[in-house]
């Protein structure tokens, strides 16, 4: 009790402290007045809610996948792959080709799941190759660089990638085809549920489960998590650095391009050169919520972002009054982000501290 | 003797393919055939093409000789044809990519994916013999151009430099042949079409132009080694002199600039000059106080749609001030918004910071466009209706004359940035950035000193934002996506950060050149995003860089950038904000 108020009455007063408590009160009261107020409006009934929560898991697990490519690069050589963003890009504007092609010849109507594997296999090649070359071209001859300098250097691949496809494969949108099996909708608690979202939950589940073995039980995972400890060690322990990197790399990208697919198949509209840039931006702040470096972290604050995004616009913001709730999810993200780093900047789950490992 | 040193020219050669291929792909080759260096007879994507052989041709040249030295001892006769060979070699691998595109677009259509490899690009690429047997056409080409290249190697170094410099001083005037067409045809268009057309030079302007290139290149490099040979002896206050009459000079041209080009470059005038000021605010943001800021774009709409509002009679019909009263209150809430941004953000390390302004000039964004707030800001339409400056009674309507708005403000901000430099902030700026806890100890208020540049960035931003409106009467918010940010930090990144002269040379390439070439815009940021990783690797203070930067920067030779050293030189927990 003592050292509480001692912490309270007795630290240095502070201008920006003062702010941040202000700040602190403040979203705590927008958050409840806009909950409340919707809540007792009673606009929206129970079965909605719920379709919306698993609408927002869905949306979820796509963000935890990419996240997953930034958390895992930033636990090994602590720098944010703001390119991660295209990496995804790459994976499913290439694999739009494919499906096309396989839905003219009739294919994918009589294999689905074949035409499945085919888009993944593509989608992650694609994603994997991009993901590799970025770290030999743009990265490894800054690996010992001070931060600010890879992060630049990752701004402009970042660009130049998405230039680049936009010159390949053109400015225009390009919509996934339909998959007939997987547009049905169950009817749960009164709430509908499409069958898309729950297989692409559990897809993701299931490359999330794949990957905790892979980096918790393999010898190569070992090694990954040996050298995210420290670099000069785990090299005198025998392990090639360099190859445990690319290896990283490879595995972000890989889940990049996976996750290309289940948005493809998710929400088939709207696939461009520029897709990359929100996602990134976003699976960003979920990695950073779960606290970045940390992979349990990175798939719930995938999922908790996608969540909190389909929710919150309904939930706080129309009961604020605030017309066309829906148009402001992207900045609610963000917001998200920005209070996440001001008041716990080691995330949910952060057990290596932001400032610490700094 | 064996020829196994002439592997070396396969590398080179390549590289060089896969770039080749590469801007044939994504279009640039043909996007910019519809321009010419020499009217009809040589395009912008032949240079390209030309350019690349030439250097790959040199490249492997060099390597060959060396490689050759290397495994059989110096001996004149062969090093020459080491690098012939060399050359050679390299660019027949480079042509063999593109021969390997003619014949692959040739067997199948690859339009349908790639949708940039059309049949005018296998024209071009085989000067008008788009069949199969026409593949044969860039990898004969190529190999002689790189021959060429190789050749340039065995010259003296300087009339190697000669040549080279010659020729691309005449590359850039073809490029901004529209520039010089403007320009001439104040004098007659008669004049004019005689030396330049809307397509290029003509041959006789191009006879011309290469004359007096050639006259020029010739004479400053022959003033430099007179210099190099006898070191400028006179007193400092001449050289100061010297300096001032210089910088006398480049002003009064600045100040003329405008009549001399016309109307529309002189628009392109206007927004370079909007850039350069954004380009020193976020020097000061950036360059003097090392926070990376993303979010630039937010300052710029937050000062277009406060002018906006202020100042057209549709928003807030209440409210409808003159530019010159609105100016203060817009600089006032720009500033304001900067410490708002500010106040929770600046706590974070440099790389969190970064992101986090970044999506809020995203939010600037998304906000200026949603439905909420559209009764003021004006959803997607915008606000329109901005009236015009007014200059004792004066209207500043043409970009003739808006130009010496935007110079003046220039200049204000030119001098501001100049006295900060060595002034106490500056110097806290400086401390703050190498290392933040040093600072913290010696008594400078890290918080304040990073909130008062982060506000000055925000009102000098402001300034341009308000130019920006009065310039366009109108204010959308699909002007203020993240790409002006982008352009804004590469414009200093490869200037030279905290330099002065490198902001207004990015400024002139990033933004003017590719107002001037239209073709440029879709390959814009491509161009940036090379230049940034480029700059980041090999030279990280810039083109023009600072002197204290560059200072920082080669303390040990190791590429290295100022924000703070490497973690693994330093392994104390130094400076959490920035360094490793």
């Amino acid at each position: 009790m003592a050292t509480i108020t001692r912490r309270i009455f007795l630290k240095r007063f502070s201008w920006t402290g003062l702010l941040l408590w202000a700040l602190r009160i403040g979203v705590l009261v927008i958050v409840l007045w806009g909950s409340i107020s919707t809540l007792a409006s009673g606009r929206y009934s129970a079965s909605t809610w719920l379709a919306l929560l698993i609408a927002g898991l869905a949306q979820g697990s796509i963000y935890a996948l990419i996240a997953l490519g930034y958390s895992l690069v930033y636990g090994i050589l602590l720098m944010i792959n703001f390119a991660h963003g295209e990496v995804f890009m790459a994976g499913i504007f290439t694999s739009v080709f494919l499906a096309e092609a396989l839905e003219e010849s009739g294919f994918l109507a009589r294999h689905p799941f074949l035409t499945i594997g085919a888009l993944l296999l593509l989608s992650m090649a694609v994603s994997t190759t991009v993901a590799l070359l970025l770290e030999r071209i743009a990265y490894r001859p800054l690996r010992n660089a001070p931060r600010l300098v890879p992060l630049i250097t990752a701004i402009g691949a970042s660009f130049f990638l998405q230039y680049a496809f936009r010159g390949f494969f053109g400015s225009g949108f390009k919509v996934y085809p339909e998959f007939g099996r997987m547009m049905g909708q169950w009817n749960i608690f009164g709430a509908n549920i499409q069958v898309v979202q729950v297989a692409v939950f559990l897809a993701a589940l299931v490359m999330m489960a794949g990957l905790y073995w892979f980096v918790e039980r393999t010898k190569t995972g070992k090694s990954m998590r040996a050298v995210s400890e420290d670099k000069e060690i785990a090299a005198l322990m025998g392990i090639d650095v360099n190859r445990v990197i690319v290896i990283t790399f490879a595995i972000g990208g890989m889940l990049a391009g996976a996750a290309g697919v289940l948005r493809g198949v998710y929400q088939p509209q709207g696939i461009s050169f520029f897709m990359g840039f929100v996602p990134g931006l976003k699976a960003f702040t979920a990695a950073v919520l779960g606290g970045i470096g940390n992979i349990p972290g990175a798939m719930l604050g995938g999922l908790f972002l996608g969540v909190f995004e389909g929710i919150g616009p309904n939930l706080i913001l129309q009961g604020l009054g605030i017309p066309a709730a829906n148009q402001l999810k992207d900045v609610i993200a963000i917001v998200m982000l920005v209070i996440v780093l001001i008041f716990r900047p080691q995330g949910l789950l952060g057990e290596r501290l932001a400032e610490e490992k700094a | 003797m064996t020829l196994d040193h002439l592997k070396s020219s396969l590398k080179p050669g390549f590289y060089a393919g896969i770039v080749a291929l590469f801007i044939s792909v994504i279009g640039m080759i043909e996007t910019f055939s519809n321009r010419d260096i020499i009217h009809g007879v040589f395009s912008i994507s032949h240079t390209f093409l030309v350019i690349i052989a030439l250097i790959t041709g040199y490249f492997s040249a060099t390597r060959a000789q060396r490689a050759g030295i290397r495994q059989h001892g110096i001996d004149r006769r062969a090093e020459v044809v080491n690098a012939i060979a060399g050359s050679l070699i390299a660019g027949f691998v480079m042509g063999l990519f593109l021969a390997v595109l003619v014949v692959v677009a040739n067997l199948i259509n690859l339009r349908p994916v790639f949708v940039n490899v059309t049949p005018k690009l296998i024209d071009l690429l085989t000067f008008g013999r788009p069949s199969l047997a026409g593949s044969i056409v860039p990898l004969s080409m190529f190999t002689i151009v790189s021959g060429l290249g190789g050749a340039l190697s065995l010259f003296r170094s300087d009339i190697r430099r000669l040549i080279v410099t010659s020729l691309l001083w005449f590359a850039f005037a073809g490029l901004i042949s529209e520039v010089i067409r403007l320009s001439l045809s104040r004098l007659g268009v008669n004049v004019a079409r005689k030396f330049v057309t809307t397509r290029g030079l003509t041959p006789l302007g191009a006879a011309v132009m290469l004359a007096l290139i050639f006259a020029i290149v010739y004479a400053s490099q022959r003033l430099r080694d007179r210099q190099r040979r006898q070191p400028d002896q006179s007193s400092p206050a001449r050289k100061r002199a010297v300096r001032f009459r210089s910088w006398g000079l480049i002003f009064v041209l600045l100040l003329v600039l405008p009549w001399v080009v016309g109307r529309v470059p002189s628009d392109v005038l206007v927004l370079v000059g909007i850039y350069v000021l954004m380009g020193f605010g976020l020097n000061i943001v950036v360059g003097k106080a090392g926070l990376l800021d993303l979010g630039y774009v937010a300052f710029f709409a937050v000062g277009a749609y406060s002018t906006a509002i202020l100042t057209s009679a549709d928003q807030l019909p209440n409210i409808q001030l003159s530019f010159w009263a609105a100016l203060p209150f817009v600089i006032g809430i720009t500033g304001l918004a900067g410490l708002l941004i500010g106040a929770p953000v600046l706590r974070m390390r440099g790389d969190y910071l970064a992101i986090v302004t970044l999506g809020f000039g995203e939010i600037a964004r998304f906000l200026a466009l949603s439905d909420w707030f559209s009764p003021v800001l004006g959803g997607a339409q915008g606000v329109v209706k901005i009236p015009n400056v007014v200059i004792a009674g004066i209207e500043l309507a043409d970009p003739e004359e808006l130009y010496y708005l935007i110079m003046f403000f220039c200049l204000i901000t030119l001098f501001i940035s100049w006295r900060l430099e060595g002034s106490r902030v500056g110097r806290a700026w400086v401390a703050m950035r190498e290392d933040e806890q040093v600072a913290e100890s010696m008594g400078i208020n890290t918080i304040y000193y990073k909130m008062l540049a982060f506000a000055m960035g925000a009102m000098i931003a402001s300034l341009g934002g308000a130019v920006f409106a009065v310039k366009l009467n109108t204010v959308f918010p699909f002007s203020f996506s993240v790409n002006v940010s982008i352009t804004v930090l590469s414009l200093i990144i490869i200037g030279g950060i905290g330099s002065i002269p490198g902001v207004l040379v990015g400024a002139f390439a990033l933004v003017g050149l590719p107002e001037l070439l239209r073709e440029f815009d879709e390959y814009r940021l491509l161009l940036y995003g090379v230049a940034i990783i480029y700059m980041m690797i090999v030279r990280p203070e810039g083109l023009l860089p600072s002197v204290r930067r560059g200072r920082e920067l080669h303390e040990d030779e190791m590429a290295q950038d100022a924000w703070g050293k490497p973690a693994e030189v330093i392994p104390v927990p130094a400076n959490p904000e920035l360094s490793g």
